[in-house]
């Protein structure tokens, strides 16, 4: 695909995207929600939204032996619960969480490229990325360049995309738009294909730093560009809400947002990912409560 | 002049400190003071739960409140339910026991700061430690309220757990919701902290199950269960997680009577600190 747009065409491409109809993406994404899913179907639910997680800690207070404790939960998360898709922490912590996950399965996401903000030079970017692939992360979390976005330097977004993945090497990308920032529909379309067309394996709507973070509408949007991308190009990437993703509620909208618009294909945790580190426990207490009948409570899950 | 229409007022829960209707949309006719029927909220489990997750997250603040804070926050509820006098007479038709129920609004609220001394203190011990006894609220009570003397007894239920530092879910008497939704309004302006006091209107025959069952509450009180089999049954649910159970005996229970402090003590746990003395 790279060979057929161009950078010196992308300023022409992205602004040739359709715009989005705020009203109706919200709204779609408001109906979608109301969406009742109960007994096995909640059942099965709850168990792909598990295998969906990314359990994350971005904290500057995260200690290795935090870490560790969080690997451990991914591992076993409570009964006979699944295990989650990834751990995500920062580059200082993947040699840990490498070393914990190691023979599970589990990936070991690293975030990079001077998370949250993105505002470091490039070669810090590139040798941020390559020290954590190289501590053992498989998959890298960068943040784009919103500085650059905003102010329609596409290129040079597009151009730092492409370097970092050449950074990760067989390390999978995803590419974090940080939609909170993009201020409106249209430039979260925009970012999608930029992202996607600069060979992001998996576009992420935020960093969980900055509030807005993901919202129903936008993930709609970037899942309505990963399915449109697919129909042009016919490579498939995957997509990850991040931040204020907190109730299995909440993680079932998703889901049924997911099947309802980008296909039951993307019903995979290689297609499609949870950032958040509360979401776990909620997932785990309604889990109990359909296989015991009864509520459960925040004493019977760990604290982190 | 065309006569004035009344404003009738719709009855609605007390969950998290704001009045919503019912999750489950469902609602019951029951008799207003002037006699006509009007409808009350029928609560669903999900009322429930929520209603628990109400109190959870208002625990550690109301537990975590001075002693001296919470006995004045009670005061003040008093002072409110004095004020409304004439409407609870009104729905309770019972003059002289709704005086009964601000007097021992009173006393319990005076208890607030004397509990933890006659209930905890220091231990003789044979070792150089200091050892320490303090009583401590259990956490999420559910109290199914008693059917009879509708403000008395709902009074005397809901003031004794509240006092020590628990946080309430109230199922109130099925017959006789409307003193109940009086006391909410009184709660919401008396600065008693949102979750404190959470109260469902209904029937509690649907809605005490699940309380009972719930791992997250920790005390459940069945002075109003007056069907035996169901309050062995609940008591059975309530064992999975070692809740704290009152089960008054099934005579009637004379409110009136002085209550002694069994109440609030039914719903506090002993922590015992050693620390030690030095040489």
């Amino acid at each position: 695909m790279t060979a057929v747009i161009q950078p010196t065409d992308l300023r022409a491409y992205l602004h040739g995207l359709p715009g989005v109809d705020k009203v109706g993406a919200e709204q779609r994404a408001a109906m979608l929600g109301t969406r009742s899913i109960k007994t096995t179907s909640k059942r099965a639910a709850l168990d792909l939204a598990i295998r969906m997680v990314d359990l994350t800690t971005l904290e500057g207070a995260d200690t290795p032996g935090k870490v560790r404790a969080l690997c451990a939960k991914a591992r076993h998360p409570g009964g006979d619960a699944p295990a989650v898709a990834a751990v995500c922490v920062y580059p200082s912590m993947v040699p840990v969480a490498a070393e914990a996950l190691r023979g599970s399965g589990i990936h070991v996401a690293s975030v990079a490229t001077a998370f949250p903000s993105g505002q470091a030079p490039l070669p810090i970017k590139l040798a941020d990325t390559r020290a954590a692939v190289r501590d053992g992360a498989d998959e890298i979390d960068m943040v784009i360049n919103r500085g650059a976005f905003l102010s329609g330097r596409y290129d040079q977004v597009f151009e730092e995309i492409v370097a970092v993945k050449e950074a990760c090497g067989e390390a999978h990308l995803k590419v974090i738009l940080e939609t909170g920032e993009l201020a409106t529909y249209d430039n979260v379309r925009r970012a999608s294909w930029l992202a996607m067309l600069a060979g992001g394996d998996f576009i992420k709507t935020s960093t969980g730093k900055v509030q807005p973070a993901a919202t129903p509408a936008v993930t709609l949007v970037m899942l309505e560009a990963v399915r449109d991308f697919r129909a042009a190009t016919g490579r498939i990437v995957g997509v990850k809400p991040a931040g204020g993703i907190r109730t299995a509620k909440d993680a079932i909208k998703y889901l049924v947002l997911v099947a309802e618009t980008a296909g039951e294909t993307w019903l995979d945790p290689d297609l499609f990912r949870f950032g958040a580190s509360t979401l776990l426990n909620d997932l785990l207490l309604q889990r109990t409560k359909m296989a015991t009948g009864r509520y459960s409570g925040p004493d019977y899950v760990t604290l982190d | 002049m065309p006569e004035r229409l009344a404003v009738r007022k719709t009855y609605k829960l007390f969950i998290g400190g704001a009045f919503p209707r019912s999750e489950s949309g469902r609602s019951y006719p029951v008799s207003s003071p002037s006699g006509e029927t009007v409808n009350a909220s029928l609560a669903s489990r999900k009322d429930a739960r929520d209603a628990v997750r109400a109190a959870r997250s208002a625990f550690p603040k109301w537990a975590g409140a001075t002693a001296y804070n919470r006995g004045q926050i009670l005061y003040r509820i008093a002072e409110m339910i004095e004020g409304r006098r004439e409407q609870f007479i009104a729905e309770t038709r019972d003059a002289a026991g709704v005086d009964a129920a601000i007097d021992r609004w009173v006393w319990y609220a005076g208890w607030a700061d004397k509990i933890a001394q006659v209930h905890g203190g220091a231990n003789p011990v044979a070792g150089p430690y200091f050892n320490l006894s303090a009583p401590e609220p259990t956490g999420v009570v559910a109290v199914v309220a008693p059917p009879d003397s509708p403000l008395l007894g709902l009074v005397s239920v809901v003031a004794p757990a509240i006092v020590t530092g628990n946080t309430v879910v109230v199922l109130a008497a099925e017959d006789h919701p409307l003193p109940a939704i009086t006391l909410a309004e009184v709660l919401a302006t008396s600065d008693l902290p949102a979750g404190v006091v959470n109260i469902l209107t209904g029937r509690p025959a649907e809605t005490a199950p699940w309380l009972a069952a719930h791992m997250d509450v920790n005390g459940l009180d069945l002075t109003g269960a007056t069907d035996p089999e169901l309050a062995t049954a609940w008591e059975r649910d309530a064992a999975e997680n070692l809740k704290r159970v009152l089960r008054p005996s099934p005579d009637a229970i004379d409110w009136s009577a002085d209550p002694g402090t069994g109440r609030m003590t039914t719903f506090l746990e002993t922590k015992t600190v050693w620390h030690p003395k030095g040489v």
